[in-house]
């Protein structure tokens, strides 16, 4: 079994030192750098989620990743998520193919309906179609990623009527995810329509999600298609020893979740809830490069899954924090998760 | 008891299948419908709640002492009320413009009031909505365990009200009977108690506390 491991930012807005926030443009030119970075550490896969507020100023990862694929030679490159619901999906494979031809072939794509949902009323989208922006634009998208002329009509954008649509792929089309937070119904269209699965945990026991995982292959069986891969996209922090990485992170999760809470329908994270979340039952991965290793193997396992993407940073973290976070997880997590799946 | 209610949950979504393996490791009979063919979910149904059937809706709801509405709540507007008549109802729903979307039949009064205006021959109960869906299953707990969390259960009619507690208390939660369903707008969104982890005299004090419980 191949497994890869991956890092993901929403472009998390960088504090200086003394906790002032630093610009949106100098968090950008940060993340170029740490995605520089993650392949020097032996990172196998880079990751930008698309976000559209003052402390994820992230609406464009698709430019940032194109940064990075011009100064990188190894690592693959893509989002996570691409909010397809509030776009274009013509325009999203556009700009993932354009990614693949500069990054000679490392492109990939992880598309999301958006549980952030600040684009809805950016773009002029009423999230009570939620549902149906994405299903009828995730089948586009999958058109669109078998190459040659597409023929599509649906309600969300104009037909398209034999349309070649460029720039074409060099060599088939390049790997494309379906990230699902919970809901049956969308592990379910992700096998229908040939996705892999991403399975976003932010919170609770992630072996949980263990029936998804067999959903989606039984699922892909029923609909005639090969097995495909399962991804396991978590957030978290990685620091010399837990003590620390709990003590960086605990006051940034603390805000950042409590600034949303209404709008996601969390609990307020409180110290007990992040204990519960960084230990073995819960959803972060938060610790020395020990803990966070353990902890990603044992679940990889009971998921059946064959990639871990960290989601690393959080508003008011610094760049160092999180370039030590990046040395840490490339050069100490990876090597120890797979000795420990070997 | 010596035989529990029949218990038909519309909505496979995020929500529906959690409050259907709560049910059937209750020991329910528990059927699971959308608003599409039973085919359609009977993988999910296979391995995401074991135990359940999948059913066409209407059949599911003929044959089920208690309803739990599941779905998103623009959907319910598609809902004929007729296919409910006579049914004890959950509503399980939320209006959360921040996450759904503004309804305009829903920006006055309380979400489970309207869902009742419209359900004239239904008797609703609001539960179950205010614990999020990836922590219901996890917070869970026997009666009498000390890390036992509460949950409301508000209705005008006080049967429907008990019968809703003790299945809620089946489940894992300490019911928080509220006084009528006007009352139950403590329950939702921007409420004391939504999404909140509260023992059942945390939850008394929030509700007790909050002025959407008056008026």
């Amino acid at each position: 079994m191949t497994y890869t491991f991956g890092l993901d930012t929403f472009g998390d807005r960088n504090s200086d030192a003394d906790g002032k926030p630093l610009s949106h443009a100098q968090t950008i030119r940060n993340v170029v750098e740490e995605g520089v970075f993650a392949e020097q550490a032996g990172v196998d896969f880079f990751g930008i989620g698309e976000h559209h507020t003052d402390y994820f100023p992230m609406p464009a990862g698709d430019v940032v990743l194109g940064a990075i694929a011009a100064r990188t030679e190894k690592i693959h490159l893509g989002s996570a998520v691409a909010v397809l619901s509030s776009d274009d999906p013509v325009r999203v494979f556009q700009r993932y193919s354009t990614l693949n031809a500069i990054s000679g072939g490392r492109a990939e794509v992880i598309l999301g309906r958006g549980s952030s949902i600040e684009s809805f009323p950016l773009f002029g989208y009423d999230l009570a179609d939620y549902e149906e922006l994405f299903d009828e634009k995730a089948t586009l998208f999958a058109e669109l990623l078998k190459g040659g002329p597409v023929t599509w009509e649906g309600k969300t954008r104009a037909p398209l009527l034999n349309q070649d649509v460029v720039p074409h792929t060099e060599s088939g089309p390049f790997p494309a995810w379906i990230g699902v937070g919970g809901n049956p119904q969308s592990v379910v269209r992700a096998a229908r329509l040939g996705f892999s699965l991403a399975l976003a945990i932010i919170g609770g026991p992630p072996d949980r999600f263990a029936p998804y995982s067999q959903l989606f292959q039984r699922a892909l069986e029923k609909f005639g298609r090969p097995p495909l891969p399962v991804l396991v996209h978590s957030p978290g922090h990685v620091a010399a020893t837990d003590e620390q990485a709990k003590a960086e992170f605990w006051p940034r999760w603390r805000d950042i979740i409590t600034l949303v809470a209404a709008e996601r329908g969390f609990a307020i994270p409180t110290e007990d809830s992040f204990e519960r979340e960084t230990g073995p039952r819960g959803a972060l991965y938060v610790g020395s490069p020990d803990t966070v290793a353990n902890k990603i193997a044992i679940n990889l396992r009971a998921l059946d899954a064959t990639r871990f993407d960290l989601k690393y940073g959080m508003p008011g973290l610094t760049h160092d924090q999180l370039m030590t976070n990046i040395e840490l997880y490339g050069h100490e997590v990876i090597p120890r998760a797979r000795e420990l799946l070997s | 008891m010596s035989e529990l209610s029949r218990l038909a949950v519309l909505g496979a979504g995020h929500v529906g299948p959690v409050i259907a393996r709560l049910a059937v490791k209750a020991g329910y009979p528990v059927t699971i419908a959308t608003s599409g063919d039973p085919a359609d979910i009977a993988l999910i149904t296979e391995l995401i709640v074991p135990g359940a059937q999948p059913r066409w809706a209407a059949d599911a709801v003929a044959d089920a002492d208690i309803v739990v509405l599941a779905i998103p709540l623009h959907r319910f507007i598609d809902i004929d009320p007729m296919l409910l008549n006579g049914k004890l109802v959950v509503d399980a729903m939320n209006y959360w413009p921040a996450s759904d979307g503004v309804l305009k039949a829903f920006e006055d009064d309380g979400s489970s009031e309207i869902v009742a205006r419209r359900l004239t021959g239904s008797t609703v109960v609001k539960a179950l909505n205010h614990i999020g869906y990836h922590e219901l299953e996890d917070r869970a707990r026997p009666a009498g365990a000390p890390d036992r969390r509460a949950a409301g259960v508000a209705a005008d009619d006080l049967a429907a009200a008990a019968a809703i507690a003790d299945l809620v208390d089946r489940i894992g939660y300490d019911p928080v009977r509220l006084e009528n369903l006007r009352a139950g707008r403590a329950l939702q969104p921007g409420g004391p108690v939504f999404g909140a982890v509260l023992t059942r005299p945390e939850f008394e004090q929030a509700v007790s506390e909050d002025a959407r419980s008056f008026t």
